[in-house]
């Protein structure tokens, strides 16, 4: 046989042929193709013309460090680099020693930092920041390295990741009389606050999500019933309003001395809020479980107890890992309804660039520079979710 | 289990962020309650509660700020000109300088203010509960807030709403020609309310309604000639049309649809603490009439023989008593305002006046000898 008769015929597959069979297969379709394939040329000129040529970027990169980080003062923004260190070198080292799904987060915090160094590069917040970051992108990859070869031990790393929590929280906020001075959470903003919320939110919001869910297919009565109650009433109620009643009626009614923090009475908002919506979502879990293997570990001896603790739980919790995902994405993006009382994060933090004068009218810059920093961290969630759920094998067990 | 090891850890972190944040806005004196019940009807147990509140210095909000060490001063946070986040990540402008004069008065330091950023409907429960030691949010002094958040002190800045118009698109020089025009209004504000009645008044009719929610955008669809007009407070409009491609082509129109008073609010219930910010506004008044101002204060403290100016500077001349204001601060406390902060012409200067995007007349703002409304009564 020749060389010619065993090369596939072009016009089946390949590119040729693809695009005939789903762009060209026939006159109406071609028609289709051709005006959209021009309307989308046409808005991709107009746009690209926008940002290349007329939009002013410079307002986003004079107040980049409002952006990520508020009024927190510079003179004390290594300790975000620092507390970004201890994170990142425990990611990378899990990432090394577990692999999968932590692997996915090292990689991101690793990318999102190495964005990060080279978006201040571009402005005026100097190049000992660019450094620290870009510092703390290589050593995630180092310490994964370090994990993947058996440098780190398996055991001390989990404990590592509990003493980070405290310590990553004192370096942000400090305390007073201590050697970091302590910095008033007035002046956390802008990114920063962003992800302190939706953090904390997230994980505040699980555990207290499993409780209830637990508690409403509870047998005893009082639980049962306290748990739909507050289910339902957070469910009926939309987050704006918590986020009121949590900033301005709540200390109407505590006594004058008592003063809670603004910041931790958001916090404490959306966790309320969040945890309801989780224990609605693990319930679906839990009701997935067939009721004979629950029946089946009673018969083994194991109390109720164990049964969730071992056989419920686990199956439950990685059932649901996709719709909690989708929840705790769109608990990222509803922080930026924290600006309506009067909190500096990213979006709030942008109104108030906004007032500046030399950024009059710049409002579509500066509202698609933060869309694209919610699309990032968005996107990011939901690919480590994948990565979770592939790792767990939801869906093929 | 990794979740349930999380969990606990999370419980102690929000435990630590409470007491730690606890630790930040230190707890204030009865006061902040007693203020918030006296927005109530009055009765019986909140009178008693709020007699700590009543007794001489030493006890009230002043003595709490002096404690603390730091001002609470609530403001705007997003208003070009009054007050905004520079680059810097300092808060800026006519507002901000107040609350910083405040500061200086009672602390001896201008920076020692916690600016804190507050959204139209928290302002008012942020000064029943006390929340604020001082509210400069471009707040117009009306009567109802006047009984029910706080004590005005005196008016900072006078403004009023007004409408612009594009010279290109109109022929209309004032508001009486607007029939049927399309005006471009924020949503939900006061200024929406005054456009209607101020047409109404005027018996003409509103063209399309042309509402949005955010400033920029009531702006950007101004100039692309979305509507007739544009209507804001005065000082808004001014300084929107510095930013305008022809700023020359827009005119303002003389009509006055309301009148907006903005100035400096106080919870209610502390006398003491009410006149210390009064005097503080009339102090960079006074001090702009004297001819004081921070370059030279100082000197003026040292040097100048007239007794008026000595007795508001605190200097005693020899062999005369030492001149007692009853306000509860050092003596020499108009120095470190006027020598931190300026006087009024200063403040304005800085933040509103020439060499600023706005470039505003000083208008109904300036002194009563120049044909203004600002007036300070005599310090003696």
């Amino acid at each position: 046989m020749t060389a010619e008769s065993i090369r596939p015929p072009r016009t089946v597959i390949g590119p040729i042929a693809w695009l005939r069979e789903n762009l060209f297969s026939g006159p109406i379709s071609s028609i289709i193709t051709i005006v959209l394939g021009a309307l989308l040329v046409w808005v991709a000129i107009q746009v690209g013309q926008w940002a290349l040529t007329e939009a002013r970027w410079n307002v986003v990169s004079n107040n980049l460090r409002l952006f990520l980080i508020g009024q927190y003062p510079a003179d004390q923004a290594w300790r975000l680099w620092a507390a970004m260190a201890v994170l990142s070198v425990l990611a990378g080292a899990s990432a090394g020693v577990h692999g999968l799904a932590s692997r996915m987060l090292a990689v991101t915090l690793s990318a999102i930092q190495l964005l990060l160094a080279v978006l201040m590069l571009f402005s005026p917040i100097g190049i000992t920041a660019v450094a620290a970051y870009a510092f703390n992108a290589a050593i995630v990859w180092v310490a994964m390295v370090a994990g993947f070869r058996g440098l780190v031990p398996r055991r001390p790393l989990g404990w590592a990741w509990i003493v980070s929590l405290p310590l990553t929280f004192y370096l942000v906020s400090g305390f007073a009389g201590t050697p970091l001075e302590s910095i008033s959470s007035n002046v956390w903003g802008g990114l920063l606050l962003t992800v302190l919320l939706a953090v904390v939110g997230i994980v505040l919001s699980f555990p207290l999500g499993v409780i209830l869910a637990l508690g409403r297919r509870s047998e005893l009565p009082v639980l049962r019933i306290l748990s739909t109650g507050y289910i339902e009433l957070i469910r009926g109620v939309p987050l704006v309003t918590i986020l009121f009643m949590a900033d301005i009626i709540l200390p109407l009614f505590l006594p004058g001395e008592w003063r809670l923090d603004r910041i931790a009475r958001a916090m404490g908002g959306i966790t309320l809020f969040s945890a309801a919506y989780v224990a609605e979502n693990v319930r679906g879990g839990l009701q997935a479980i067939p009721s004979g293997q629950i029946e089946a570990a009673h018969a083994l001896g194991l109390g109720g107890v164990q049964t969730n603790r071992y056989i419920v739980l686990p199956q439950a919790l990685r059932a649901v890992i996709p719709a909690n995902v989708g929840l705790f994405i769109s608990l990222l993006k509803d922080t930026t309804l924290v600006t309506i009382i009067g909190l500096l994060e990213l979006l709030g933090i942008s109104r108030a660039v906004l007032a500046q004068s030399d950024s009059f009218g710049a409002s579509l810059e500066v509202y698609v520079f933060i869309a694209a920093v919610f699309f990032v961290l968005s996107y990011a969630m939901s690919q480590a979710s994948y990565r979770l759920e592939r790792a767990l094998g939801v869906g093929t067990r | 289990m990794p979740r349930f090891g999380l969990s606990i850890i999370g419980l102690v972190i929000l435990a630590l962020a409470v007491t730690a944040c606890g630790d930040t806005p230190p707890p204030s004196s009865t006061a902040p309650g007693s203020s918030a019940d006296a927005t109530d009807a009055p009765d019986p147990t909140s009178g008693e509660s709020a007699a700590p509140t009543d007794a001489p210095s030493g006890e009230g909000r002043l003595a709490t700020v002096q404690d603390r060490g730091q001002l609470i001063c609530g403001v705007n946070g997003s208003l070009p000109g009054f007050s905004f986040i520079d680059e810097n990540g300092d808060t800026v402008g006519f507002d901000a300088d107040f609350c910083r004069a405040v500061a200086a008065a009672v602390l001896g330091d201008s920076e020692a203010v916690e600016f804190r950023a507050l959204s139209a409907d928290q302002r008012g429960p942020a000064l029943q509960t006390g929340e604020v030691d001082v509210l400069i949010r471009n707040t117009t002094w009306t009567v109802s807030r006047d009984t029910s958040w706080g004590i005005f002190a005196p008016t900072t800045f006078y403004d009023g709403q007004a409408i612009m118009v594009n010279t290109t698109q109109t022929d209309a020089t004032s508001l009486a020609e607007l029939d049927g025009a399309t005006v471009c209004v924020q949503s939900g504000t006061t200024t929406e309310l005054n456009l209607a009645d101020a047409f109404r008044l005027a018996n003409i009719e509103l063209g399309e309604p042309a509402v949005f929610p955010e400033i920029d955008p009531t702006y950007q669809a101004y100039e692309e000639n979305r509507c007739d007009a544009v209507t804001s407070d005065r000082s808004q409009l001014v300084a929107r049309r510095t930013g305008f491609e022809n700023p020359d082509d827009h005119i303002i129109l003389d009509d006055v649809l309301s009148k907006e008073p903005l100035g400096p609010v106080v919870p209610i219930g502390d006398d003491q603490w009410f006149n210390v910010v009064k005097w503080v506004v009339f102090a960079t008044i006074e001090a702009e009439e004297q001819g004081i101002d921070s370059t030279n204060v100082e000197e003026t403290a040292s040097s100048s023989e007239n007794p008026i100016v000595q007795r508001f500077l605190g200097v005693t001349p020899e062999g005369s008593d030492p001149f007692e204001s009853g306000l509860g601060l050092d003596a020499d406390w108009v120095v470190d305002v006027i020598g931190q902060v300026g006087n009024y012409a200063e403040i304005y200067d800085r933040n509103l006046g020439p060499g600023t995007p706005f470039d505003l007349e000083r208008g109904l703002n300036s002194l009563w000898s120049d044909g203004g409304l600002l007036y300070a009564p005599p310090y003696r």
